[in-house]
């Protein structure tokens, strides 16, 4: 099922002289992992922006071209109620926690609060994807007096203690260690595996090509190449496109033009050591 | 010259301890990669250094002075700290008045302002950016308004606290070209980060953190070549070293073209 088709996009934010969006043509499916990656200013959050339906109905300026949500044009969708559709992961915690809420626990519970939602059931939640997340020491704490890093995990539970069928996350590990980052990247993919769709922005391609089912490249408010994983990572023509690609895949690349090629470039940790066994197998021989 | 820890300890006024008993020597002029998980107390320990914290036991000097002994405004000229989250830091209405503010707070001669705000724009590459108000900019961008900021200050130590995080290739770029740069000319500077492969490349000198502690001091590959600190501080080795980990090949290999020749020795050994 598919669950955002974008045909022919153009978007212009108010007042501005150039596209944030242009020409951009893409079918989500439903249940599916997609990394979003390139340049920053290349379109990527704008394109978050418009699944979402901030744009046009938050941001307003010019859009053309076809652009449906779950089957219906994001101009006839109510925004609030694709905001209980679709959860979104703000790129910067800092702007995205409330600022209101005095306890971690209570900044957790405002989304299902305000969606009235029973006080047991608002208790179990919470304290659920607090243990999810390894936050439960923080529950008791002021989300002002949190250092980035556990911001970042406070803004991440409190979109996914919502439950929603889709995830846009922005950028949701910039400010964690690489154990943090490993646990969020599982979080994801549980959720994944609970048949949520995820739209994922991010610039640590070592974990991309790890958990991505699919890579969509922009640059310029383009869409300049996508597909599976394992083949777009390993084009060093990405590089062109001022997107990154793994280590493992520029060694790859350079074993191929030192004269010992490998069987196939690899794109993650695993691989380049599995193929590299194998060629010494072959050498051995 | 330069900055001292002298078993220093640092707890925040609700009683909670982030550093315990710090020893460290940066020259100056030296670059160095500050590495550890979160809540390892590497924020709190930079803060140490420009008198944004003032240790609770130890002393901090910088070129010899004690910490305790001067203002944070007046080690400020000495010791530029960016701070992590930009928003903390700007308040001006345009990045240009951002960056002016402080050579104008220090009465510079028109010249000079103009001089320093224009070699801050240039090593930061924000120079489309300056009438914006910075809240307009993009978030990575911004960063470098921030980091513009103070480098227009000219300080002795530039610390930079997680500047690639959110960044992309061309930011790194920038950033590398800056640190580059300005190592060149003298600055010492002092980046907390997670980004290994940034590390490799950019920084002579790792120190490791963990549990509020300096718990390795060494050059890159010698801290993650250490599986002991490299567990401690739960960092991520490079791709690259992983890789010629999984293949076991000796030289505790950092780089691509190191990896590509151990395994060429190997083939001609066979």
């Amino acid at each position: 099922m598919t669950a955002v088709e974008l045909k022919n996009v153009n978007y212009k934010y108010p007042l501005a002289d150039e596209y944030a969006l242009r020409d951009v043509s893409f079918r989500f499916v439903e249940g599916r992992f997609y990394g979003l990656i390139g340049e920053n200013g290349g379109g990527k959050t704008t394109l978050c922006n418009l699944i979402r339906g901030l744009v046009p109905h938050f941001y307003h300026g010019e859009l053309e071209g076809e652009a449906r949500v779950f089957g219906m044009d994001i101009k006839e969708h109510n925004a609030e109620e694709l905001a209980v559709r679709i959860g979104y992961v703000f790129q910067n915690p800092f702007n995205q926690m409330s600022g209101i809420k005095s306890t971690v626990f209570e900044e957790v519970a405002m989304g299902l609060e305000n969606l009235g939602v029973e006080k047991e059931e608002i208790i179990r939640k919470v304290e659920e994807v607090c243990h999810f997340l390894g936050i439960e020491e923080l529950m008791e704490k002021n989300p002002n007096e949190l250092s980035g890093g556990q911001r970042q995990r406070v803004a991440f539970a409190s979109i996914i203690v919502m439950d929603n069928e889709m995830l846009v996350i922005d950028e949701p590990t910039s400010q964690l260690d690489p154990q943090g980052t490993e646990n969020v990247f599982e979080i994801i993919r549980n959720l994944k595996e609970a048949g949520k769709t995820i739209i994922l922005v991010e610039h640590k391609i070592d974990m991309i090509a790890e958990y991505c089912d699919e890579i969509i490249v922009m640059k310029e408010g383009k869409i300049v190449c996508s597909g599976e994983t394992q083949d777009i990572l390993s084009r060093m023509e990405l590089l062109k496109y001022d997107a990154q690609i793994p280590e493992a895949a520029i060694w790859g690349h350079e074993m191929a033009a030192e004269g010992m090629p490998l069987s196939r470039i690899p794109i993650t940790t695993e691989q380049a050591v599995q193929y590299a066994v194998e060629r010494r197998q072959t050498d051995g021989n | 010259m330069a900055i001292e820890f002298k078993d220093v300890s640092f707890a925040y006024p609700n009683g909670y301890v982030a550093n315990e008993h710090l020893d460290l020597v940066i020259r100056d002029g030296e670059t160095l990669a500050i590495v550890g998980q979160n809540g390892a107390g590497k924020t709190t320990a930079v803060k140490l250094m420009n008198g944004l914290n003032k240790p609770t036991c130890g002393d901090v000097l910088v070129d010899g002075i004690n910490t305790r002994e001067r203002s944070c405004a007046q080690l400020s000229r000495t010791v530029g700290y960016v701070f992590q989250n930009p928003d903390d830091q700007i308040f001006n209405s345009t990045a240009l008045a951002e960056i002016e503010y402080m050579p104008r707070y220090l009465k510079l001669s028109e010249e000079e302002i103009t001089r320093r705000c224009g070699r801050a724009v240039e090593l930061t590459g924000i120079g489309g950016y300056l009438k914006m108000n910075p809240l307009d900019i993009p978030y990575a961008i911004r960063k470098f308004v921030a980091i513009a900021a103070i480098i227009a200050i000219e300080p002795k130590y530039l610390i930079l606290d997680e500047p690639t995080a959110g960044q992309d290739k061309r930011g790194n770029e920038t950033l590398e070209r800056m640190i580059r740069e300005l190592s060149r000319e003298g600055t010492g500077v002092i980046a907390i980060t997670h980004d290994m492969d940034f590390v490799t490349r950019n920084f002579p000198r790792v120190v490791a953190m963990a549990h509020k502690n300096i718990i390795a001091d060494g050059t890159a590959r010698e801290i993650f070549w250490d599986s002991k600190t490299v567990g401690e501080a739960r960092i991520k080795k490079p791709q690259i070293a992983q890789i010629a980990e999984g293949l076991k090949l000796p030289g505790d290999i950092l780089f691509c073209g190191e990896l590509t020749e151990a395994m060429r020795q190997e083939k001609r050994s066979i």
